[in-house]
């Protein structure tokens, strides 16, 4: 059993606090890409870190943040190494980071069901502006692969919805 | 450059090739949305690429300087983008395929499953995508039906390769294609379209594609990708 020293966990909260490069109201804790954090010797850290999407370009960003920000807190050497395994999935977002996501105009993914099966896009999907659930499927795609842009058919604004993955 | 015969680099060309035929649609697709959604596929792609082909070599010289015949892509996703529907239709029937080799990789043990088990959630929503699209189409006016019909055609004779063993895999091909051609006839069937009756290979294609021999129009879509790399050789962003 390994255990998480004071230290580990303060610089932790450090790397975890990292605002996300695409979506800067969430942390990279918020958004539960942060795996783990270990010190390994004297001044030199290893960070594992998941991305979100397989392409997604952000994952270098958030090395190199993460990276700037321990150096800043003293630590000399930082690696940060990117794991697939286990796949991440929205619903490692806090709920923190969910109610930011609204707040911030993006409907929050919803509880994920059985990894297979068809790709569930019909359940009430809330629209951020108004919270009318009358909403409909645009593009299964928006700006970002992690998105998918709706209406609201209540108040004709569109917007993004995290789609679940 | 050292090519192993990992299965990573067949899978991963499958992988590169089809994000830059898609990427060929940027500036030229028929609506917004539908450009934004071919990048970003191909962006997942260019991802599974990516981690496949550092498996098996150095990622940008596997990409850039390899040879037409050191490629081991299936040649369905070499094939010209053509029409929307022709794209739709090669979407469909890779998609098809890639989810379920990825589900059976992803419940394996072996170098391929973190990726298969990632990536697999994202070929869920292409295939859900290729799906939706050839519905439209399918059951849309005449001509979106004809053009439709006309794509799955054309490219039913490369559908037969997709069930070629490939070096390094164990899956079980022939179940495989069952469970490909019974995702396909559905789908075609409530897209009021016909499952094509032609043959699955032509004489030369068989397995060709994994084995590096590519159709005519692969060399030069080659050339174009790696045009960049070859003339400015370490050049960086």
């Amino acid at each position: 059993m390994v255990t998480t020293t004071a230290l580990e966990e303060e610089l932790r909260a450090l790397a975890g606090s990292v605002p996300d490069p695409e979506l800067p109201v969430l942390t990279l804790a918020e958004l539960g890409v942060l795996r783990d954090l270990r010190v390994t010797a004297p001044d030199r850290v290893e960070v594992r870190l998941t991305p979100t999407y397989t392409g997604c370009p952000a994952i270098e960003a958030m090395s190199a943040d993460i990276e700037r920000v321990l150096h800043d807190h003293g630590i000399a050497e930082v690696e940060v190494q990117t794991v697939l395994s286990p796949p991440w999935t929205t619903d490692a977002i806090t709920a923190e980071g969910r109610r930011k996501l609204a707040e911030f105009g993006i409907a929050p993914p919803r509880p994920t069901g059985p990894a297979s099966g068809p790709v569930a896009v019909d359940l009430a999907i809330r629209c951020p502006n108004c919270g009318s659930t009358d909403t409909t499927l645009l593009s299964r795609f928006s700006s970002t692969a992690c998105k998918a842009l709706r209406r609201c058919e209540s108040c004709r604004e569109p917007f993004d919805h995290f789609k679940e993955l | 450059m050292n090519a192993t015969v990992t299965p990573a680099l067949p899978l991963g060309d499958d992988a590169l090739i089809l994000s830059h035929r898609l990427g060929e649609w940027a500036g030229h697709a028929p609506v917004l949305e539908e450009e934004v959604a071919l990048a970003n596929i191909a962006l997942d792609l260019l991802g599974q690429a990516r981690i496949l082909l550092s498996m098996a070599g150095d990622e940008d010289e596997l990409a850039y300087l390899r040879e037409e015949r050191q490629f081991r892509n299936l040649q369905l996703v070499e094939q010209p983008n053509g029409d929307f529907a022709h794209t739709i239709a090669r979407q469909l029937y890779f998609s098809t395929y890639q989810e379920l080799l990825f589900n059976q990789l992803a419940a394996d043990e072996s170098e391929l499953t973190p990726l298969a088990a990632k990536a697999v959630k994202e070929v869920a929503y292409h295939r859900d995508h290729a799906e939706q699209w050839t519905l439209r189409l399918g059951d849309g006016t005449d001509e979106s039906h004809a053009r439709m019909q006309r794509a799955l055609d054309a490219l039913w004779r490369f559908t037969g390769e997709l069930f070629e063993p490939v070096a390094g895999l164990d899956v079980p091909w022939s179940a495989l294609r069952s469970d490909w051609t019974a995702s396909i006839t559905t789908i075609l069937d409530r897209a009021t379209l016909t499952v094509p009756e032609g043959p699955q290979h032509s004489a030369w294609t068989a397995g060709a594609g994994r084995q590096g021999l590519h159709t005519e129009p692969f060399g030069r879509m080659l050339a174009e990708m790696q045009h960049l790399h070859r003339s400015h050789p370490g050049a960086t962003w």
